[in-house]
C-alpha cells in the first residue's frame, strides 16, 4: 500500500505517494530528492537527520512521514536564499565548524530552531539545543562558537 | 593557535612557513554547510537493489547447515549469495603488500569465529525486503568453545581461533610468533636499580562510530566495468582488495569516493565493496550495501584492545635505567591491521626516553572477538597511554616532578636509541619547557635551562641539588642513606606560588589544578589516589 504525503517543503508545496510506514528521512531523500538530509543511525540516537517540522527540530528517521502531512518541513536545502548563505552557514565556515560535514545539516537545523525561537542564546542554550546531535570530528567547540557568532551577527543585522 | 618557535627549531628549516599558524579553509566547506557534498549514498540509480547480510550470533561455532529456500522465494528477493559464490573467499587486507596469510572469508562457509561474522547475503528490491528475507534463513550451529582474552589465547591447550594461525599468534616472516626488541641487559639493570616499578595497563576496543556508516554502491557499466561509489578512506587499497576477492582485473573497477562522513581508521577495511560488486555482477543491477548503525558497532572493526605490562628500573636521582615491556594486541578473529600495529608499537618502545637497557616482546593475538583495525595512531596510542601513565607513576614513586622526570630522561641529540639509531632533531625538552611556561607549571632553573642539544650520547649531566632546601614531603619514598643526589626532587613547600586562575573560557580540568603547595605527590591524587610506593 502507498500513502499520500503532502508537505510544504522549504516553502514549496510538494506531494508524493510513500510506502506505508515510511519515515520522513526516506521520503525526503527518495520521494522528494532532498539529499541534504543525512541518515546516521536510523534509530533516533545521533541527530544527523534533524529537520524542522512546523518549526520544531525532529529526528526524521523516527518520524512517520504521514504524520507530517499538511505540515511545513524545513531542511538545509531551504536555508540559503539564492546566492546568499544563511548567517549560520557563514558562521560554520568562518569557525571551521565542519570537518567531514556529515553531521552538519542536522547541526544547522538544530541551531536554526534555536535561533528562530531565541535570537540571543547563551552558551548553555546552544549546548542544550545541539545536545542530541553527535559530531565525531570537531569536538563541538567550533560549532558552539559558530552558533553564538551567528546569533550575534543576526542580532546586529536586525537591530 | 599553532606557532613555530624559530628559536627552538632554528636549524630545522629556513623557509618561511606559509601555512602553520594560519587558518586555511577546507576546499569542501561550502558543500558541507549547504548539504550538497555528495557522499557515496547521495548518488541515485534506477532499479537500485539492496544487500543485507546474515551475521553469526555466536562467537565461535561450526555451521552444520544453511537453509535459505524460504528466503530465496520471499517477495522482492533477487539473489542469495553464499560463500561458494565468492570467487576468492579468503583474503587478508595486507596481502596486497605480501604481509600475512589469507585467513578471512567474505562469507563464512563452515565455521564462524566472531559474533557478527557474515555468513550469507540477500539482495532484494528494498532494504526491508532483504531484512525480512533474512528472517527466513535457517542455520544450525554446533557451538564451539571461544576465547576472549589475549593471555588465555596463548596458554597451552587454548582454543585455536583461526586455522591460518594455529598458535593464535600472527606469524612474522614465517618464523616469529611475536616482535622483539633487545638493547642492553634489563635484568642486570633491575638488580642494580634503586626501585623497580611494574604495572599492567589495559585498553578496551574503541569503535570509531563515524556518523556515516560504512557502505558502497556498485553499478554495472555498459562496458563490462563496475563503478563503485564508496565511503572508503583507502580508495585504491579497497579497489585492489575488491579486484582480488572478485578475481577480476583491477581495470574493470572504477572507484569514486573521497567525501567520507568520518572515518578515523574505521573505513580502511573494505568491508562492503567486494560483496556489493559481486551482487551487481550476479544481478546485473546497481547494488547498495550499507551498514546499519548496529552493524557498524558490532561488525565494523574497532581499535584493538591492548594489554601492556611495563617494568621499569629507576634510580633515586630520577634516571630510568631499564624498561621491560610485554604487550598483547587483540587482533580479534582475523588479521586486519593489528599485525602491522605491533610493528609500530615495537618501533615506539620505550617512548621518547633514553634508557640504556630495553627489552620488549609484543604479540599479535587471535581471539573470538570482532577483528580490530586502524584507528588514529593505532599501535602507538595505547602504548603511549601506558608509557605516560608509567612515567607519572615513576615520578610519584621517586618523588620527582613528573615533567622534570620526563625532561631528565628525554631523548637528546646524539643519544643511542634502543633501536640502535642515533637520536637527532630532538625537542621534547623544549616542548616541555614551552608547555610548562604556558601552563605556568613551575620548573626549576636547571630544567628551564636544559637543552636537547646538550648532554646527548653520554651519561645524563649532573643536575645539582640545592641542599639548603627542605626535605621532601612526608611519604616520599626516599632512603635517608641516599647521599649522592643528582636531582633535587625535594622541592621545598615554601617555594609554592598560588595556582594561576585558569582563563575563563577554558573548562577546568577534572581534579585539582596544578598547585605549588601540593607539588610532587599529592596533586596527582585524582589519578593515583593516595597510593605511595
Amino acid at each position: 500500500m502507498k500513502t499520500p504525503i503532502q508537505l510544504r517543503l522549504n516553502g514549496e508545496e510538494v506531494a508524493a505517494f510513500a510506502d506505508d510506514g515510511a519515515n520522513l528521512l526516506d521520503v525526503l531523500r527518495e520521494s522528494f530528492g532532498d539529499l541534504t538530509v543525512k541518515g546516521g543511525c536510523w534509530q533516533g540516537t545521533c541527530g544527523t537527520c534533524t529537520v524542522l517540522v512546523g518549526g520544531n527540530p525532529r529526528l526524521s528517521c523516527v518520524t512517520l512521514a504521514e504524520s507530517c502531512s499538511g505540515n511545513s518541513v524545513e531542511t538545509v536545502a531551504g536555508l540559503r536564499r539564492g546566492a546568499d548563505l544563511h548567517p549560520l552557514q557563514s558562521a560554520f565556515m568562518e569557525h571551521f565548524a565542519a570537518q567531514c560535514g556529515y553531521c552538519t545539516p542536522g547541526m544547522l537545523m538544530a541551531a536554526k530552531a534555536l535561533l528562530d525561537r531565541n535570537p540571543n542564546p547563551t552558551r548553555e542554550d546552544v549546548v542544550d539545543a545541539i545536545c542530541g546531535n553527535i559530531c565525531r570530528c570537531t569536538g563541538y567547540e567550533p560549532i558552539i562558537a559558530a552558533i553564538l557568532d551567528a546569533a550575534r551577527k543576526g542580532a546586529r543585522r536586525s537591530a | 593557535m599553532l606557532e613555530m618557535r624559530k628559536d627552538i627549531f632554528a636549524d630545522e628549516r629556513d623557509d618561511d612557513l606559509r601555512e602553520v599558524g594560519r587558518p586555511t579553509q577546507r576546499q569542501d566547506i561550502l558543500g558541507h554547510v549547504t548539504g550538497t557534498s555528495a557522499y557515496y549514498d547521495d548518488h541515485r540509480f534506477a532499479n537500485l537493489l539492496h544487500l543485507k547480510v546474515l551475521r553469526s550470533p555466536h562467537a565461535h561455532a561450526r555451521i552444520r547447515s544453511i537453509d535459505d529456500a524460504a528466503a530465496s522465494r520471499a517477495p522482492g528477493v533477487k539473489r542469495i549469495i553464499r560463500g561458494a559464490d565468492v570467487p576468492v573467499n579468503l583474503n587478508t587486507l595486507l596481502s596486497l603488500i605480501q604481509f600475512g596469510k589469507d585467513d578471512e572469508p567474505s562469507l563464512a562457509t563452515d565455521t564462524v569465529r566472531y559474533k557478527g561474522e557474515p555468513i550469507l547475503a540477500v539482495v532484494a528490491t528494498s532494504e526491508r525486503a532483504a531484512r525480512e528475507a533474512l528472517e527466513l534463513v535457517r542455520i544450525s550451529y554446533d557451538s564451539l568453545p571461544a576465547v576472549f582474552d589475549v593471555e588465555e589465547a596463548l596458554k597451552p591447550g587454548a582454543v585455536p581461533v583461526n586455522p591460518a594461525y594455529p598458535k593464535n599468534t600472527f606469524d612474522y616472516h614465517g618464523k616469529y610468533d611475536h616482535q622483539k626488541l633487545r638493547f642492553g641487559d634489563v635484568e642486570a639493570a633491575f638488580a642494580k636499580a634503586d626501585m623497580v616499578l611494574e604495572e599492567r595497563y589495559q585498553m578496551s576496543p574503541i569503535e570509531h562510530a563515524p556518523t556515516e556508516t560504512n557502505g558502497s554502491i556498485a553499478v554495472p557499466d555498459t562496458n563490462g566495468r563496475f563503478t563503485v561509489y564508496t565511503s572508503t578512506q583507502a580508495l585504491f587499497f579497497s579497489l585492489d582488495t575488491s579486484a582480488k576477492i572478485n578475481a577480476m582485473p583491477s581495470n574493470q573497477l572504477h572507484f569514486v569516493g573521497g567525501t567520507v562522513g568520518g572515518g578515523f581508521g574505521g573505513k580502511v577495511d573494505t568491508l562492503t565493496e567486494p560483496l556489493a560488486i559481486l551482487a551487481a555482477r550476479l544481478t546485473g543491477a546497481p547494488v547498495r550495501y550499507r551498514l546499519s548503525r548496529h552493524e557498524e558497532m558490532q561488525f565494523g572493526s574497532p581499535r584493538g584492545a591492548e594489554r601492556i605490562y611495563i617494568k621499569d628500573g629507576l634510580m633515586r636521582d630520577g634516571r630510568i635505567v631499564a624498561r621491560k615491556v610485554r604487550a598483547y594486541f587483540d587482533s580479534g578473529a582475523y588479521t586486519r591491521l593489528s599485525s602491522y600495529a605491533v610493528v609500530k608499537c615495537v618501533a615506539h618502545i620505550p617512548g621518547p626516553y633514553t634508557i640504556p637497557n630495553v627489552h620488549a616482546d609484543v604479540y599479535c593475538v587471535f581471539t573470538n572477538r570482532t577483528p580490530a583495525t586502524a584507528m588514529r595512531g593505532f599501535g602507538v596510542t595505547a602504548l603511549d597511554f601506558a608509557l605516560e601513565c608509567q612515567m607519572d607513576k615513576g615520578a610519584v614513586a621517586i618523588g620527582m616532578d613528573p615533567l622534570e622526570f620526563r625532561m631528565l630522561n628525554a631523548y637528546r641529540d646524539g643519544d643511542m636509541k634502543a633501536h640502535r639509531r642515533v637520536a637527532k632533531n630532538c625537542a621534547l625538552i623544549e616542548c616541555a619547557q614551552v608547555a610548562a611556561e604556558k601552563a605556568q607549571w613551575p620548573l626549576r632553573e636547571e630544567f628551564r635551562r636544559m637543552s636537547s642539544r646538550k648532554g646527548g650520547g653520554e651519561a645524563r649531566p649532573e643536575v645539582v641539588a640545592d641542599r639548603s632546601r627542605a626535605p621532601a614531603p612526608a611519604g616520599t619514598p626516599r632512603s635517608p642513606a641516599s647521599t649522592p643526589q643528582r636531582v633535587a626532587y625535594d622541592r621545598p613547600q615554601v617555594d609554592a606560588k598560588p595556582p594561576p586562575s585558569p582563563p575563563r573560557d577554558v573548562p577546568s580540568p577534572a581534579g585539582a589544578p596544578p598547585s605549588g603547595s601540593t607539588h610532587g605527590v599529592r596533586r596527582f591524587s585524582s589519578i593515583f589516589g593516595t597510593r605511595r610506593r
